[in-house]
């Protein structure tokens, strides 16, 4: 039986899928260079054109930057920073799942009451603790947001692994001799691997609104690089005089984990017909 | 009964002790907690005194017995910026904090939890579409770009409220109803679950064919018994909006452990942010805990589980 997709579903998809162009195209697709400064242009509204330097459709901010470039840039940042840290957290998180659920006993209890308690230090706060010790860059955000935000992808693959586990088929494999790497990988992560991907797309847009986050409280992507964040973070102070600054990236990154998180509801009811409607 | 409190109470001494053990490391990460302690502009001579003072050239197992041992007693040090215990810095932003959470939750509940009963009551109209569209909202603002847009509506053009700063009742409005929107979204999605699991019951069956009304079957019977889900998530919320305050309190300029642990992240005053990253992850394990013992007092079937 073919699945039927709404239309609702769709346009979230197409909507995604632009956002991403956006930001694989971004050096191509941007009117300006987005770290080219100019004074003499400074905070002009949407829709400014001088003769000289051509059209800006969104604006400039306060060092006369064109804010369209900026953000195309800056959802580039955005999907770089949530794709590599959220494969970092999942391959992390399934593989502390998979051995606690399949050696059970005392690795069990080790890896998942250190799961408890990284659930306890609210991501947040651990992440602008660690990003401050260390000091902001792109692979300090990468790996921060990835450590911090495992233990979610282990509790998972952790309950799935246990059941999966108990099934004859494993059975039959570990008697024709398959080793326990093999069974894990082979066996058993493809049959768990649906609830890691609905937990995967509702991490994805945290991490997004967590880069933005970070990068707002100048711990994240580092000026004069753009990022949605920082655009805002920068954009703050001219509110009252430059209302585009604040209003077209905060849109931009709404708008996408609106989407991102449309997308993950379907993907659960989808794969786990039970949470349904929920 | 006694078994689950001895069990769960073993569970979280174990959680905060992760906890502790893990925020001594994130600290050492830089390879001298020295250079996060002292103020800019330090010369090389101040800063090994310093570090020999504060033994951070002791072996790092010395150290961290040292550091548990502190803590025992509850001492989360001098900041060498302030100069002034780390305790009483933290515990005078304290109550800033406190009536923003607690102002954030309020609204949270009084706006989420009948959004929640009327999305599975009203099942399937209008009124569920609209407030999904709601709930979903309260799900993906960023707090940091609704925080300036309530500002400038509200504050900027409307002047109805103040834009910022701490400055009587008002001042609570914005920043409560920003921190709370997300907490808003996350109860108005369990009460409408446990409202509709509870919907589905005989009971409700039965009170209707006794002739109650929907409204009345629904008041008197099915929300005592959808609550205790929803109770839960309450207890976790609060811990979420504690660290919510970091990025809430920097756009409204309100004086609590959040914007503190900003300001003493740039001014290098690293005990003072460890000491709110230890105070948050403890309230919220005590939290859990309080939660579950709850639970478990209300519904022996609890205990087996866990």
């Amino acid at each position: 039986m073919r699945p039927r997709v709404s239309f609702g579903i769709r346009v979230i998809v197409l909507l995604i899928v632009l956002f991403a162009a956006a930001a694989l195209l971004a050096p191509w697709i941007s009117p300006h260079d987005p770290l080219r400064q100019s004074l003499l242009l400074r905070l002009k509204p949407p829709g400014s054109a001088t003769a000289s330097a051509g059209l800006f459709p969104l604006g400039t901010d306060d060092l006369g930057r064109d804010l369209l470039s900026r953000i195309l840039y800056g959802a580039r940042a955005s999907f770089i920073v949530a794709i590599l840290s959220v494969s970092v957290s999942l391959v992390v998180g399934t593989l502390l799942g998979l051995a606690a659920g399949w050696f059970r006993g005392w690795t069990a209890t080790l890896i998942m009451r250190f799961v408890d308690a990284m659930l306890s230090v609210p991501a947040i706060l651990l992440a602008v603790l660690t990003v401050a010790v260390i000091g902001p860059s792109f692979v300090t955000l990468v790996l921060v947001l990835g450590l911090t935000r495992w233990p979610r992808y282990t509790r998972v693959a952790y309950a799935a692994t246990l059941q999966v586990a108990g099934l004859p088929f494993i059975a039959a494999a570990e008697m024709a001799g398959a080793d326990s790497a093999r069974i894990l990988l082979r066996h058993i992560l493809p049959n768990i691997a649906g609830p890691l991907l609905v937990v995967a797309t509702s991490e994805f847009g945290l991490m997004i609104l967590f880069e933005a986050g970070l990068s707002f409280l100048g711990l994240g992507i580092q000026p004069p690089a753009p990022s949605w964040g920082s655009i805002m973070s920068a954009g703050r102070q001219y509110v009252e005089r430059a209302w585009w600054l604040t209003v077209f990236p905060g849109l931009g990154l709404f708008t996408l984990v609106v989407c991102v998180n449309v997308m993950g509801d379907w993907l659960r009811d989808r794969l786990d017909p039970r949470s349904a409607g929920r | 009964m006694r078994r689950y409190i001895a069990r769960r109470l073993l569970q979280a001494a174990i959680a905060t002790f992760l906890v502790i053990t893990i925020v001594f490391f994130v600290m050492r990460l830089s390879g001298d907690p020295t250079l996060l302690l002292v103020p800019e502009g330090a010369t090389a001579e101040q800063i090994a005194a310093l570090r020999h003072a504060l033994g951070f050239d002791r072996p790092l197992a010395v150290q961290y017995l040292g550091y548990l041992g502190d803590l025992a007693h509850f001492d989360l040090g001098q900041s060498l910026v302030q100069r002034a215990p780390v305790w009483l810095i933290v515990a005078s932003r304290l109550p800033y904090t406190m009536a923003l959470a607690a102002g954030a939750l309020v609204f949270a509940l009084v706006t989420g939890i009948p959004a929640g009963i009327a999305m599975a009551v009203w099942r399937g109209g209008v009124t569920e579409r609209l407030l999904s569209a709601l709930v979903l909202a309260g799900q993906s603002l960023p707090t940091f770009w609704s925080g300036i847009l309530f500002i400038l509506l509200f504050g900027v053009s409307l002047h109805w409220l103040p834009t910022s700063g701490a400055d009587g009742p008002a001042s609570l409005v914005m920043p409560s109803v920003v921190l709370g929107a997300l907490a808003m979204a996350t109860f108005a999605r369990m009460t409408r679950i446990s409202v509709l699991e509870e919907l589905g019951r005989d009971y409700v069956t039965a009170a209707r064919a006794r002739g109650l009304s929907m409204g009345a079957a629904v008041v008197r019977h099915v929300l005592r018994n959808a609550a205790i889900p929803v109770v839960t998530v309450v207890a976790l919320e609060v811990g979420n909006l504690l660290a919510g305050a970091v990025i809430v309190e920097t756009v409204f300029a309100w004086p609590g452990i959040g914007q503190l642990a900003m300001q003493s992240i740039f001014a290098r005053d690293f005990l003072v942010v460890q000491a709110i990253v230890l105070f948050v992850s403890m309230v919220y394990i005590a939290l859990n805990l309080a939660t579950d013992l709850a639970y478990s007092a209300i519904d022996p079937r609890i205990r087996g589980m866990a």
